[in-house]
């Protein structure tokens, strides 16, 4: 019964994005079948945290080859949660999409695509064989390159081929780094390259392996110097479409960045730790500072996806058990908030006939309750109490103070004022100044503003009662720090004796 | 012997990267296709190539002989080799796409994206 726990996640996404397909022919249907196919991996996801809760770590070998010869699913608590709120994030989109979405765009399958977005994703987080990850990364890569282009309008068009080319030249360097990897060690299950690894000669092809998983997975993230490709691709797709990516896709990439720096490689040697500092600090700073010029709602929010990176980033930078802690917190607040923004964005769009700021206005007036529930992820993105994005904040800059690294904090806190201002610019500029063309809002549909609201209500909920995930957290930065736990369930107490973590 | 195999990996990256630069977008997809063959070679000699027997278990056996070889990279190299079909696959579509829609196989003529919002554009962009 547990084992197969792990595989609803991906089975029924799958399903429902066959289904879908072959009803290619009947929209409505095609939408009651993934709403269903949502709300049952949603469900799924919840059996499946449940389970992990105590601290259980749920594994399930494919095919009956034991590990470290088959292909392994894995759950622990972080990886639980993060398809958790994943599955949720989509269902709200869903629900988002019900009010958004155009015939054209679900012609053009909207709801195939949407759903095998979602196997990718659920699988990145739960697979426990690395080369299996670039196997998932590849079928997220597929399906969003069809989401972004949706519409075949020409901005979508010249977004995917820089998104499609950075992307492609990521998840290739990631192959090579897994060859690199197999090649040095002579296995691919991340279990037993967590056993195999310390016991290792130290190589330059082991080096040069970590440095390329930093770059693969870098790119994927959207860390400092790599991340242009997000800002030029992310604000001409379709909103729904890229509310999800905001949430989850540069997230998987900071997953997978997590796992591979916890289990496989040390962050806590030399070079490797300056480093990361350097890029969480560049990633925070120039995320913001691209967002302060830019007018397009779509493109301030992207940019912000990056300096909110750079905070996670700021996690494994640090490094301790309390910072790794402040990251998860950081990134489950993140995807709910980020992608509620780009919602709200949608509804922006709906009511005033436009993303650019320049041209829209009036709101405050016309839909007050849009108002609030645009300031709630707004300001818990900068981080004021009492919302969720405040303790996120005092996670990671507290981490930092403690672990010695108090730069770094201080660049976090100017990083939050900036993000004041900008978000201080939508505000100004798309609620409290007239409509610059005296046009009168266009009522929002009430299913556009459902799942802003829900999320707006989680926001709310762990900023009020922030102890229950503070606490989750704590414990899923110690199982996913501690590589002993993943090592013991895949083999068994006797083999981890003889290891040193 | 993995000397030579090491050198035409990097020859194959170098000009793959060298084409990833250029400003064609046909070059661009060539760069792509490069590297991508260049990856699979890697998975080749870094999962140790050698003259060996084919991995086929003889009737009547359970496991390999001696001296067989490592099945492994060949499996991952298929799968890759697949994955990378089909991503080229699509990116040529994207860029033939792009031809006829944006009128131009140069990406610094290609910029329908970055003027959405932009605070240099001289009128705002129509936005969709």
């Amino acid at each position: 019964m547990f084992d197969t726990l792990l595989l609803w996640p991906v089975i029924l996404p799958l399903a429902g994005a066959a289904l879908a397909a072959a009803l290619h022919a009947f929209p409505a249907v095609q939408r009651q079948v993934a709403l269903t196919t949502m709300v049952l991996t949603f469900g799924a996801s919840l059996f499946l945290v449940d389970a992990v809760m105590e601290g259980a770590i749920l594994t399930k070998a494919f095919g009956g080859w034991m590990p470290p010869f088959g292909i392994v699913f894995v759950a622990d608590r972080f990886s639980a949660a993060m398809v958790v709120i994943s599955s949720l994030l989509a269902l709200c989109a869903l629900v988002f999409a019900m009010g958004d979405l155009r015939q054209r765009q679900v012609r053009s399958g909207f709801y195939p695509l949407f759903l095998g977005l979602m196997i990718g994703v659920n699988g990145a987080f739960l697979t426990g064989d690395i080369f299996n990850l670039y196997v998932w990364f590849e079928v997220m890569l597929i399906a969003t390159l069809g989401l972004i282009t949706l519409d075949r309008t020409r901005a979508q068009i010249d977004g995917a081929i820089k998104y499609a080319v950075l992307n492609l030249f990521s998840t290739i360097l990631f192959l090579m780094a897994v060859g690199l990897l197999y090649g040095a060690t002579g296995t691919l299950n991340m279990a037993d390259l967590a056993v195999v690894l310390p016991q290792t000669e130290p190589s330059a092809a082991l080096t040069l392996t970590a440095m390329m998983f930093l770059l693969a997975f870098g790119i994927k993230a959207g860390f400092f110097p790599m991340f242009f490709w997000l800002p030029a691709s992310y604000h001409t797709a379709s909103i729904i479409v890229s509310a999800v990516f905001a949430g989850l896709l540069t997230k998987v990439g900071v997953y997978a960045l997590f796992r591979v720096f916890t289990l496989l490689f040390e962050v806590d040697n030399g070079t490797l730790k300056p480093l990361i500092a350097v890029i969480a600090a560049g990633t925070m700073l120039f995320g913001v500072f691209g967002a302060a010029i830019q007018w397009d709602v779509r493109r301030i929010l992207s940019f912000h996806i990056i300096s909110q990176i750079g905070y996670i980033m700021l996690g494994l930078a640090v490094a301790t058990p309390l910072a790794l802690a402040g990251a998860v917190f950081y990134i489950i607040h993140h995807i709910v908030v980020k992608a509620n923004l780009f919602f709200v964005a949608g509804a922006i769009h709906r009511a005033t006939g436009s993303f650019d700021l320049r041209k829209s206005g009036g709101l405050m007036k016309a839909s007050p309750l849009l108002a609030v529930l645009f300031a709630i992820p707004a300001l818990s993105l900068a981080g004021i109490p009492p919302l969720s994005g405040f303790w996120a904040k005092f996670m990671v800059v507290d981490a930092s103070f403690q672990g010695e690294a108090a730069w770094l904090a201080a660049v976090a806190l100017f990083v939050g004022l900036l993000t004041i201002f900008s978000m201080s610019k939508i505000w100004i500029e798309a609620f409290w100044k007239e409509h610059p063309r005296a046009v009168r809002a266009r009522p929002v549909p009430a299913v556009m503003l459902v799942p802003i609201a829900a999320l707006g209500i989680i926001t709310l909920a762990i900023g009020f009662n922030p102890e229950p995930l503070v606490a989750f957290s704590n414990l899923a930065a110690e199982s996913m720090g501690d590589r002993t736990q993943l090592i013991g369930a895949f083999y068994g107490g006797e083999h981890t004796a003889g290891v040193t973590p | 012997m993995s000397l030579i195999y090491a050198f035409a990996v990097a020859a194959q990256m170098g000009a793959g990267v060298y084409l990833l630069l250029s400003r064609h977008v046909m070059r661009i997809l060539f760069g792509v296709v490069l590297l991508s063959t260049a990856a699979n070679l890697l998975i080749f000699v870094s999962g140790g190539l050698q003259f060996t027997a084919p991995p086929v278990i003889p009737q009547g056996q359970q496991m390999l002989g001696e001296g067989a070889a490592n099945p492994l990279p060949q499996a991952l190299i298929l799968t890759a080799i697949v994955i990378g079909f089909a991503l080229v696959a699509f990116a040529a579509a994207l860029v033939l796409k792009a031809y006829q829609s944006l009128g131009s196989v140069f990406t610094d003529e290609q910029n329908d994206a970055e003027e959405l919002g932009s605070p240099f554009a001289k009128k705002a962009a129509d936005n969709v």
